[in-house]
């Protein structure tokens, strides 16, 4: 009868007993590893920030850096060795310039098309299709440069070499589209409408509200979105080591087979570079300056966008 | 003095005519042009992708049949096949997708449910903006020293399992950032009603947030390996052979065997000068591209079939 006044919670404690202290420690347990998990990324960038010093700084012990920025040419297996860096940045600039005239105002144009044009039954089937252009794989880029667009413009330009800058830079700028597109779409169509019936209200037409309000408002959004398409096209590899060649050249011609950074670090990687020796040093100095580039590149896109953004309720 | 005044006020309108001009049918028809240039420029993209796609498939199809993908890669292109680089993408895409599945889900739900917005998430978060930029060829200079370097005892140097951690690292941003989207999406009140029945975060997290919130992950999560499918420039650096005539074991000593992937052998052929081999090629890009369509058909199937039930 002593039991009786804690009987009837006796079948209930049957049912669910509570072990608090198991719950207390494995709540610890899965929070420290999920951020032990979520650290991994940071991990990953301090990882590529670490390795790449360290084989620079080695490559830098054979080859000065002088040398590296002010030799010619770029033959780091001749007896003769040169290694001339603005060679290879010579030739990234100019697939890269070549593929952002093509890439960011048609990626603004669709941007607007796709957020002030396009009615959203349109605008639902466009917006996939252009998702399916950012999807296929660069190898399949380097393939239609190489053998459909190239072979095409030398129709029109007879002094077109098998390999070169133009057709490359060309298919390069055509596969980030989608990537301005989509970035800039997400900017313009943040805008508030309020802003839009305002310059209606002045008397503006579509296309001047668009150019003189909605693209100055959204221009923080645009521009980073600019940014890292820039930094997609310094650092992208396939198409320009499929298309553009392997012949590293200083100068701007775009008929010609030039060898980027990135065709560099392919062709030397199917080649001989066993670990320690100049050959593999030498692809973390060129992946280094590969590095740094995008690097600032990121970081002034950062410093615009806080600076330039504007947000509205 | 007289005759001077109306000059002036003729000046006066005439300067601000040309300040203002109130033109309607002028503006209207730069407005249809502007409008019919956004819209050429939105097509533009989509004209080239079909012509990328109608010259791939006239290539490639007639070297497409069943021996062109049970052949091993050989020297005779007429022979060639894509037994081993199909299975060698089927075995990243795998190992991969079990190892940047828990991470990447495991580091979104720590920073969409547990973490407070102190310094650790903001860094996480601008480290992961950070990685968006961060071109793949850099991955694979990490991979190659890290995975194939350090690791050597683990795994073997320039084998599967280094390629599918290389990946993995790339993937995992994106991974993270479709997990914290889909974590999102769960209403808050049903995070709530867990703890007012006095289930822990993790309780809550596992039986409720964590179900609603998967069709989402998964889609995100499918995205992400679709990219990890494609990915060359990475591979070729840490080292992946182009020339692989026998398939890894399915065993845990398969993870160590060397490897290539399709498009390493998309790769190889385009870069040689035989036309026939250029036809290999695109017979492998279809191959390739059927296998991201039937990832990407997956992805959506679940993005529409979550809409629905919510």
């Amino acid at each position: 009868m002593s039991t009786n006044p804690s009987s009837p919670p006796s079948p209930s404690s049957d049912l669910f007993r509570p072990n608090r202290q198991l719950s207390k420690w494995v709540e610890l347990v899965v929070k420290y590893i999920f951020a032990a998990f979520a650290l991994i990324s940071v991990a990953t960038t301090i990882g590529i920030v670490l390795t790449l010093i360290f084989e620079t700084v080695e490559f830098f012990g054979d080859v000065p850096l002088w040398r590296f920025l002010t030799d010619r040419e770029w033959t780091p297996r001749f007896v003769n060795p040169q290694y001339g860096i603005f060679v290879l940045i010579s030739a990234t600039l100019l697939t890269s310039a070549i593929a952002i005239s093509v890439a960011l105002p048609i990626g603004l144009l669709a941007a607007i098309c796709l957020s002030e044009y396009a009615p959203p039954k349109v605008r639902s089937w466009l917006k996939p299709a252009l998702e399916i252009l950012a999807g296929v794989p660069t190898v399949v880029f380097g393939y239609f440069a190489l053998l459909l667009v190239t072979p095409f413009l030398q129709n029109f330009i007879p002094a077109l070499q098998g390999f070169n800058a133009l057709s490359a830079g060309l298919v390069l700028g055509v596969s980030i589209i989608p990537l301005v597109a989509s970035l800039s779409e997400d900017a313009i169509y943040a805008i508030p409408g309020s802003l839009r019936q305002g310059a209606y209200a002045l008397g503006a037409t579509k296309r001047e509200t668009i150019v003189g309000v909605v693209l100055p408002s959204a221009l923080s959004g645009i521009v980073a979105s600019f940014v890292l398409a820039i930094s997609r096209a310094i650092g992208e590899t396939m198409i320009v080591t499929i298309a553009a060649g392997q012949n590293p050249q200083m100068g701007l011609n775009p008929f010609v087979p030039v060898m980027t950074m990135t065709a560099y670090i392919v062709q030397a990687s199917l080649g001989d570079t066993p670990a320690g020796s100049l050959a593999y040093r030498t692809l973390f100095a060129v992946g280094m300056t590969l590095f740094l580039l995008t690097l600032v590149l990121n970081i002034f896109s950062f410093w615009f966008v806080r600076k330039f953004r504007e947000t509205y309720e | 003095m007289t005759s001077k005044e109306p000059k002036l006020f003729a000046n006066e309108s005439s300067e601000s005519d040309s300040l203002f001009k109130a033109s309607l049918p002028f503006r209207y028809n730069l407005d249809k042009v502007f409008a019919i240039v956004t819209w050429a420029a939105t097509l533009s993209g989509l004209i080239v992708l079909g012509i990328l796609l109608i010259d791939i498939l006239i290539d490639g199809f007639s070297r497409l049949d069943w021996s062109f993908i049970t052949s091993y890669p050989s020297r005779r292109a007429a022979s060639a096949g894509i037994l081993s680089p199909l299975v060698g993408s089927i075995w990243i895409l795998v190992v991969t997708a079990l190892i940047a599945f828990p991470l990447g889900v495991g580091a979104g739900i720590y920073l969409e449910e547990y973490s407070n917005d102190n310094w650790f998430t903001r860094l996480v978060e601008i480290n992961i903006a950070n990685l968006a930029a961060v071109p793949s060829i850099i991955y694979g200079l990490l991979g190659l020293q890290v995975f194939v370097r350090w690791f050597q005892p683990i795994t073997n140097g320039r084998s599967i399992l280094s390629g599918a951690l290389t990946l993995a690292l790339l993937i995992l941003p994106i991974i993270i950032i479709g997990t914290r989207e889909a974590l999102r999406t769960v209403p808050s009140s049903l995070r709530q009603a867990g703890f007012a029945l006095g289930a822990t975060r993790w309780q809550v997290i596992r039986e409720h947030v964590f179900p609603l919130a998967l069709p989402g992950i998964l889609t995100g999560t499918i995205l992400a390996l679709s990219r990890a499918i494609g990915e060359t420039a990475p591979l070729i650096v840490i080292g992946a052979l182009t020339f692989i005539t026998f398939l890894p074991s399915i065993s845990p000593q398969g993870l160590q065997s060397p490897f290539t992937v399709l498009p390493i052998q998309i790769y190889d052929w385009v870069s040689r000068p035989q036309v026939e081999f250029h036809n290999n090629a695109a017979s492998g890009i279809i191959v390739l591209m059927l296998l991201l369509l039937v990832m990407n058909a997956t992805a959506i199937f679940l993005r529409n079939k979550f809409q629905k039930s919510r």
